[in-house]
């Protein structure tokens, strides 16, 4: 639940560094404001996490006992299984969801196969759901009474195999977006070279497009895994007897209140995270050498066996991957299943169950609101003074690592930090404890960095000289942002607000340690039904969230397609995204 | 020029669903940790606001074990005023440690001697029992050919395997009186035995004490061990199940009331103790459980059998709660990798 929606390496790949400021000196105030945006990263990102750190050395009266804690939960013969389990699942997920998105993508982008508008809507599906759907959904699919359960030749769903399942379809469109863009980027020339020194397809394929997207599949994996390993959505419906490092946080905090041994796994969990990220990051420094300024797009030839066999993977991708939302939306109408297909909406009545029913979805549509709005609010004008403000170069890189730092935090390792970092008595900002804003706080947190990499990437797009001429005008920096900057940038401004309601909505990990009865969320009541063996329920929720998300994209295009026209008359460069 | 404007209806539109509901708040509210089913909580809530409508019930639920390990959490700075729901073994824990205000409430003399705690300013007070109790799916069953199990032995059976689920003893308070009956019943050697034995078939621990009742209606897992509200339920929604209540005897809690020490709205909270022991309060009860703390109050539930109070173990509480760290630790030690998440 961490590196949601990466960026195309292409996008990420210019953000290790920052833009020259402008040439004269500027006043102090201008190079102050570079320090807003930490009074907002500061409390809510780097506080809880330092918490999370104390908490893991103390005892449960709070007194530090140094690594005692780690040493007793290292010495448990329960952690080698989790550990062994959380690191082998993850490889095997991220595996398997790299390899069949990189066919997808190559169908996608380097071959003719008809229809690949509508593959590439699809392969989106799974955005639009908590990671809890498809758990719920391949119960109905392979579990005791499903339909399919003789496609596993006995073996149970309950466990690996459902994890692995889950993740796969889970992580899939992040793949699969990664890959595009890797794949996307080729120069025609090199083919041409290749062919000209009489290169066969396979040759070509391994000496030219490997090479070429190799950074993209190593940046496509280290992602995948790491959001495999710090979900907890899939394990915790089809999980079975299957101990994980992620369900381990929440089986010690949430069933027992052992909140320091929570922390300690919360660390062990930082680190595959960290690494991943940092390997993403290293990777996304390298420059994209393939494609110079000379570049010619390469299209792809139409190779009529290529394309049928593509076609017809592409197409069953895509009947699984609608096979996972439909199933849940049939069994949320079926009045019992399996017995009674009767259709009919009383799973949509929620009243008599755990986890705040409609209540609970209003509280998400108004969660994610708030998100789209403060989260855009602050993030775009932060990102506009790391990539345009005029504060020293390395002044600025202080906000930007830190709105870096989410992509390496695990939700639920962030969630647990707010927790420690609020049940401080001499803190002031306890008042938050229960209330929807810690809840908006955290989930802008938990999803910074996305939205900040797409701003500085737009915000670089623009000329510099926009500034210099609002400025040899005399005309103030942020009547030049409000005027002129801002209208430019309006459609990648949209994106982001778009990406943080959907992110809202779907969120589980942080704010499972953070609600309230008040403040409960549709997402979190899908895990509270499916605890309590409510499953037709559950998957009526997660379907109402889904069908939010479809509604709200639908929308966003409508709206932004013509935005996007007008934008692109004033932009320097042609906006790609 | 001013295109950009565009988007403002948009924002506004945002805004608008941004602003919270303000409602006048006079009634004085009252956090209420409790381990009652959630197709229960609205029916109480609604019976006593009816009759004080000055208080206002906000409920924090989770399954019982959550609940009381919640509760002893947050020992230093509670955050409930009442304790509503939950298993008298989980109040008695909080009770030895001091957590628990003692209350007699006005009509504490109309229930039953052996539902309440005996001191004359009772710690807690039952409100109805329940009782443990087999979910049995008929169709999944004769497939399988399987005899209707009668007893908690008939459950060893090997045919079974990997079709029976059972609450988890830690966070589920009816998974937790089914292992606490067991080993009162058989002792400690032969209890554990038979644990090992029934492990053997038990496909998934599940976090709560529903869960395995509702497994069982869908078929998804043929047996469930439940408790006889939810079996009943179940029945009476078209479930296609056998309520079966083992021979050797019924492992029960009491579902009890408690005043937590030091809450800050303590008249507010005593008015709800006031009215949990009222007949009403009963009748409301009554509908979900075959026994309940006033003698007064007739009980019939459609589907579970009427000498049910006949079919109870002898419960020692105090040896339930003494025992209960010890028991889930040793349950933990033999059982857990097989457990559901949490």
């Amino acid at each position: 639940m961490t590196i949601a929606p990466a960026l195309p390496p292409s996008l990420a790949a210019g953000t290790a560094t920052v833009p020259r400021p402008g040439l004269r000196s500027p006043r102090p105030g201008a190079v102050m404001a570079i320090l807003l945006p930490l009074l907002f990263l500061v409390p809510a990102l780097l506080l809880p996490l330092a918490s999370v750190l104390s908490k893991a050395v103390q005892d449960r009266a709070g007194s530090y006992v140094g690594l005692a804690n780690l040493t007793e939960y290292l010495s448990s013969p329960h952690l080698a299984q989790s550990l062994s389990n959380s690191l082998t699942l993850s490889g095997l997920s991220a595996g398997i969801s790299v390899a069949l998105a990189f066919l997808y993508a190559y169908g996608l982008t380097r071959t003719r196969v008809p229809g690949r508008g509508f593959f590439a809507l699809v392969a989106q599906l799974p955005l639009l759901a908590p990671s809890l759907l498809p758990g719920i959904s391949l119960v109905y699919l392979f579990g005791n009474q499903g339909w399919l359960k003789g496609w596993l030749g006995g073996h149970s769903i309950y466990g690996s195999i459902g994890i692995v399942m889950g993740e796969v379809f889970w992580t899939f469109p992040h793949a699969v977006m990664i890959l595009t863009a890797a794949l996307s980027l080729a120069d025609a020339r090199l083919y041409e070279a290749a062919r000209a020194l009489k290169a066969g397809p396979w040759r070509r394929f391994l000496t030219v497009t490997l090479p070429g997207v190799r950074a993209g599949l190593v940046s496509a994996f280290v992602a995948v895994f790491a959001m495999v390993i710090t979900d907890f959505g899939v394990p915790k419906v089809i999980g079975g007897n299957t101990p994980l490092l992620a369900t381990d946080i929440y089986k010690q905090v949430i069933g027992q209140q052992n909140f320091q041994r929570g922390a300690i796994v919360a660390l062990l969990l930082l680190l595959p995270a960290l690494i991943a990220f940092l390997v993403d990051r290293a990777m996304a420094a390298k420059p994209a050498a393939m494609m110079g300024g000379k570049a010619v797009a390469l299209v792809p030839d139409r190779q009529p066996w290529l394309d049928r066999l593509f076609f017809l993977f592409c197409a069953l991708m895509a009947v699984c991957l609608l096979a996972i939302p439909s199933t849940a939306l049939f069994a949320s109408l079926a009045k019992l299943w399996p017995y009674n297909l009767t259709p009919g909406l009383w799973h949509y009545r929620f009243e008599m169950m755990d986890g705040g029913g409609w209540d609970a979805y209003a509280n998400s549509v108004r969660l994610s609101a708030l998100v789209a709005l403060f989260g855009t609010l602050l993030i775009f004008p932060a990102a506009w003074l790391v990539a345009k403000g005029r504060a020293p170069r390395l002044l600025r890189q202080v906000p930007h690592a830190l709105a870096l730092l989410p992509l390496a935090v695990p939700g639920l390792v962030l969630g647990l930090g707010y927790v420690f970092f609020l049940a401080d008595p001499g803190n002031p900002l306890r008042v938050l404890n229960g209330t929807l804003t810690l809840l908006v706080v955290c989930t802008i947190a938990h999803y910074y960095s996305v939205p900040h990499l797409s701003a500085i990437t737009a915000l670089r797009r623009l000329s510099p000289e926009l500034e210099e001429a609002g400025r040899s005008l005399k005309v103030p920096a942020l009547l030049t942002l409000w005027r002129v900057t801002l209208p430019m940038a309006l459609p990648v401004v949209l994106d982001m607000a778009a990406y943080l309601f959907m992110s809202a909505m779907t969120t589980v990990s942080a704010v499972v340690f953070l609600y309230t009865p008040d403040t409960m969320l549709a997402s979190l009541s899908v895990l509270a039904m499916d605890d309590a063996g409510d499953t037709a329920p559950a998957a009526a929720m997660a379907m109402l969230i889904f069908f939010t998300g479809a509604a709200l994209r639908a929308a966003w295009a409508l709206m932004t397609r013509g935005l996007l026209r007008r934008a692109r008359r004033w932009q320097t460069a042609p906006a790609g995204v | 020029m001013r295109h950009w404007f565009r988007p403002l209806p948009a924002l506004a539109l945002l805004i608008g669903l941004a602003v919270p509901v303000a409602g006048a708040q006079e009634r004085t509210p009252i956090t209420v940790y409790t381990a009652l089913e959630a197709d229960q909580l609205k029916a109480y809530k609604a019976a006593f606001e009816a009759a004080h409508p000055a208080v206002e019930i906000r409920w924090v639920r989770d399954s019982n074990g959550v609940i009381t390990a919640r509760l002893l959490a947050e020992k230093a700075a509670p955050n409930a005023d009442v304790v509503m729901g939950v298993a008298t073994t989980s109040l008695m824990l909080m009770d030895r440690e001091g957590m628990l205000e003692g209350y007699a409430p006005k009509e504490l003399a109309s229930v039953k001697p052996a539902m309440r705690d005996a001191r004359p300013d009772p710690h807690w007070i039952g409100m109805d029992i329940w009782a443990s109790a087999l979910c049995v799916n008929k169709p999944e069953r004769e497939k399988r050919h399987l005899p209707l199990p009668r007893s908690w032995a008939d459950l060893t059976d090997p045919a079974w395997a990997g079709q029976i689920t059972m609450p988890h003893p830690a966070s589920s308070g009816t998974g937790f009186l089914m292992v606490s009956a067991w080993l009162q019943m058989m002792g400690e050697e032969k209890g554990w035995a038979f644990m090992d034995a029934l492990h053997r078939n038990i496909a998934t621990y599940t976090h709560s004490g529903s869960k395995p009742c509702k497994a069982a209606a869908t078929g998804e897992f043929a047996l469930g061990l439940s408790f006889e509200y939810r079996a009943n339920k179940l029945i009476e929604d078209g479930a296609p199940l056998e309520l079966v209540l083992p021979a050797e005897g019924l492992g029960w809690d009491m579902e009890s009331i408690a005043l937590v020490k030091g809450t800050a709205h303590e008249a507010a909270a005593r008015t709800l103790i006031d009215w949990a022991v009222t007949k009403d309060a009963n009748a409301q009860y009554a509908k979900n459980f075959a026994i309940v703390a006033r003698p007064e109050v007739s009980t019939s539930l459609p589907h579970v059998p009427a000498d049910l109070e006949k079919r109870l173990i002898k419960q020692d509480f105090a040896w339930a709660a003494a025992n209960r760290d010890r028991i889930l630790a040793e349950w933990s030690r033999r059982y857990d990798a097989k457990s559901e998440p949490k």
